[in-house]
């Protein structure tokens, strides 16, 4: 089970929401909101792997741009070792700005064509104010080796790489200023499978050689299993499941996280396993169900009785918190967690 | 020619006219499609899995892409030499495409309704009732839910697998023979995978049509597939029955691919085996073994093109020193 290796974790978000308002009419007036992230709390430990799940539009990139204070919380707190950074101004942000970082899912997209290799890895340097020129041309090279990179490829431009060379460009920027917590966006899903292997490890490798915290947000069950240590579920802008990577694959709680992992397709032709087919898509984040998001998307039949029930998430064994849903967990899952609770629920 | 196969794509020579000459993005490329099968192919982005499903119904850019040699036949009829109309006839009427991004296949302006009784008006020349008749029943065979109501939406207003479901019921309306699927689940999420395959493997049967399945995802071919065809820089470097393949794979490009992905069962953390070096760029493709190429081999063993051949029955194999282990 997870233990945090220090008593402060790296990063902590408490009850975070981020709404977008959803304006109409004339005079734009507010209508209602779409609730992308609706109600989430995390802890990240120092050199932890936290994995973030779910099908597109379940909110789990708009948390992570949260997180780096990408985009405005609507309420909520993030603290960074302990200290509230949830509504820092820009000048009070930026010496902090170098803690954590973001590696986004196309590096095509985020480096710009125009800057040779040295010039974009360097920026940081210079947006802060780093060294003298000399410096900053040893701490690119040092980069460039550290992501597995020739220094010949400094004088070159992002667009003559192939993709996982991109990607490599992208993990030396974001490694510039030696942050201390990373959100990772998709950094492998535009990849082929054999050039993602070797990002993977590049990872894995760096997290352990700097003590790095992730945050690791990917479609992929299987890649998400594999770099985590422990693994977030989200559907509809919540955490539904949180525990370790091993028991979330090897003991699914909720009935998301179960459907989810059955839908993975095994590269054996030998296994044939029995798949919880789901209907329907992700109900729309502006108009969610008032109960059980997804008893609701079941058409569970004590649905009904979820709706002003606190959902919130509570500890089934140690370290695995799953959400206290009738429509989602096991009768006696259920039973467990209802009777912990005094509270009538 | 087998009575057994409803395709047969032998020595298929596809190029581009680049600035840098003309380049053979597919290569002597071979397999066959029995009827009622189907027959993935897999490969990474690039290797010319695309243009080969392309070159089978003619749909290459034009002007520059050209099949230069080999043959393509369908029901023992020549497609490579069959005449446009005869191509426009048989697209969508006995072989069905469905793209990889659904968007960009359904025209935004027109309403559903009308872009799938379109083809039935063309390929069955239907009335406009009878057709929309038609495709309200194609919708509903698709278990799209209140396909009446949906019939009137336009495509940007379905979520992602409904809008799939749309672009499959446009290649399946005419019940084709076969169903060329490009990527058709790539842009989707897990859980809308598993409906769409599971819904393509159950109209499969129930039609009786065969199924090229091109997609990068191994997990995808081990549970849809018969055969796999396994496509590495522009050419076949093995082909077998499923269980066959991945139970026995023999080429060391197989072999890599499948131990590089990682597996809900691989340990977290650990160290995933790599391909070294990246794929040469179609201007530099070597005449040899062009996975030697990839890993720096360099003898004259390897300068020269590996043949192809049936090391076993069923199971075809690029013969390479170094990368076949027979």
């Amino acid at each position: 089970m997870f233990e945090p290796v220090n008593d402060l974790p790296m990063l902590k978000a408490e009850d975070l929401r981020v709404h977008f308002p959803v304006r109409s009419g004339v005079f734009l007036t507010q209508t209602g909101a779409v609730k992308a992230v609706d109600g989430v709390s995390l802890e990240l430990g120092v050199g932890e792997t936290l994995g973030l799940v779910g099908e597109s539009g379940c909110g789990k990139s708009t948390l992570g741009k949260a997180l780096v204070r990408l985009l405005e919380p609507t309420s909520g707190k993030i603290f960074f070792e302990g200290r509230d950074i949830t509504h820092l101004k820009q000048g009070a942000l930026r010496p902090l700005r170098r803690d954590f970082q973001m590696i986004f899912q196309d590096p095509a997209e985020s480096l710009d064509a125009r800057m040779s290799v040295r010039s974009l890895v360097e920026e940081p340097y210079r947006i802060h104010k780093m060294g003298n020129r000399v410096e900053r041309k040893k701490w690119v090279d040092d980069l460039l080796d550290t992501v597995g990179l020739s220094a010949a490829s400094a004088e070159r431009y992002s667009f003559e790489f192939s993709g996982g060379q991109r990607q490599r460009i992208g993990i030396a920027r974001a490694l510039a200023l030696k942050p201390k917590w990373l959100v990772c966006d998709e950094p492998v899903s535009a990849l082929d499978v054999s050039v993602q292997s070797q990002i993977l490890n590049l990872l894995v490798d760096l997290q352990k050689e700097f003590d790095l915290s992730y945050v690791f947000i990917a479609h992929d069950l299987s890649v998400v299993k594999h770099v985590s240590d422990r693994v977030a579920v989200m559907y509809l802008g919540k955490i539904v499941e949180l525990a370790t990577s091993e028991s979330i694959y090897k003991h699914p709680k909720h009935a998301y996280t179960k459907a989810l992992l059955s839908a993975v397709p095994v590269a054996d032709p030998q296994v044939k396993r029995e798949k919880i087919l789901l209907e329907g898509d992700v109900p729309s984040p502006i108009d969610p169900p008032s109960g059980s998001a997804f008893g609701h998307r079941l058409r569970h039949r004590r649905y009904g009785e979820t709706i002003g029930m606190d959902l919130a998430l509570a500890e089934i064994e140690p370290g695995h918190w799953v959400a206290a849903d009738p429509c989602c967990l096991e009768a006696e899952d259920w039973e467990e967690i209802s009777a912990r609770h005094s509270s009538p629920r | 020619m087998s009575v057994a196969n409803l395709l047969e794509v032998d020595r298929l020579i596809t190029s581009f006219d680049t600035e840098r000459g003309i380049l053979r993005a597919v290569d002597q490329v071979s397999f066959n499609v029995p009827i009622g099968k189907t027959v993935g192919i897999v490969g990474e982005s690039g290797c010319g899995k695309s243009v080969t499903a392309m070159s089978i119904v003619r749909l290459l850019p034009q002007p520059t892409g050209k099949i230069l040699g080999g043959e393509i036949r369908f029901k023992g009829e020549d497609l490579i030499h069959a005449s446009d109309k005869r191509m426009q006839r048989i697209r969508g009427g006995e072989i069905g495409v469905i793209f990889q991004e659904p968007m960009s296949a359904l025209n935004p302006v027109h309403r559903i309704g009308r872009q799938v009784a379109e083809v039935f008006r063309i390929h069955k020349k239907m009335s406009k009732k009878d057709a929309w008749d038609a495709s309200t029943e194609m919708l509903g065979l698709l278990r799209i839910p209140a396909p009446e109501k949906r019939m009137m939406d336009y495509p940007q207003h379905l979520s992602g697998g409904m809008r799939q479901r749309v672009v499959i019921a446009l290649a399946l309306a005419c019940r084709p023979d076969l169903v060329i699927a490009d990527e058709p689940t790539t842009a989707l999420d897990v859980t809308v995978q598993a409906q769409i395959l599971d819904l393509l493997g159950s109209l499969q049967s129930e039609m009786g049509m065969s199924l090229i399945l091109i997609t990068h995802d191994l997990g995808v071919i081990a549970e849809t597939c018969d055969e796999v065809v396994v496509m590495y820089a522009g050419r076949v470097v093995e082909s077998a029955p499923v269980d066959e393949l991945f139970g026995n794979p023999l080429h060391a490009y197989t072999q890599a691919l499948l131990r590089s992905i990682p597996t809900l069962e691989t340990v977290p953390k650990s160290v995933l085996p790599t391909i070294p070096g990246t794929v040469a760029g179609l201007a530099e493709y070597s005449h040899g073994c062009r996975f030697c190429q990839r890993l720096g081999r360099n003898s004259p063993a390897t300068r020269e093109r590996p043949k192809f051949k049936e090391v076993e029955p069923g199971h075809w194999l690029e013969i390479c020193k170094e990368c076949s282990n027979l």
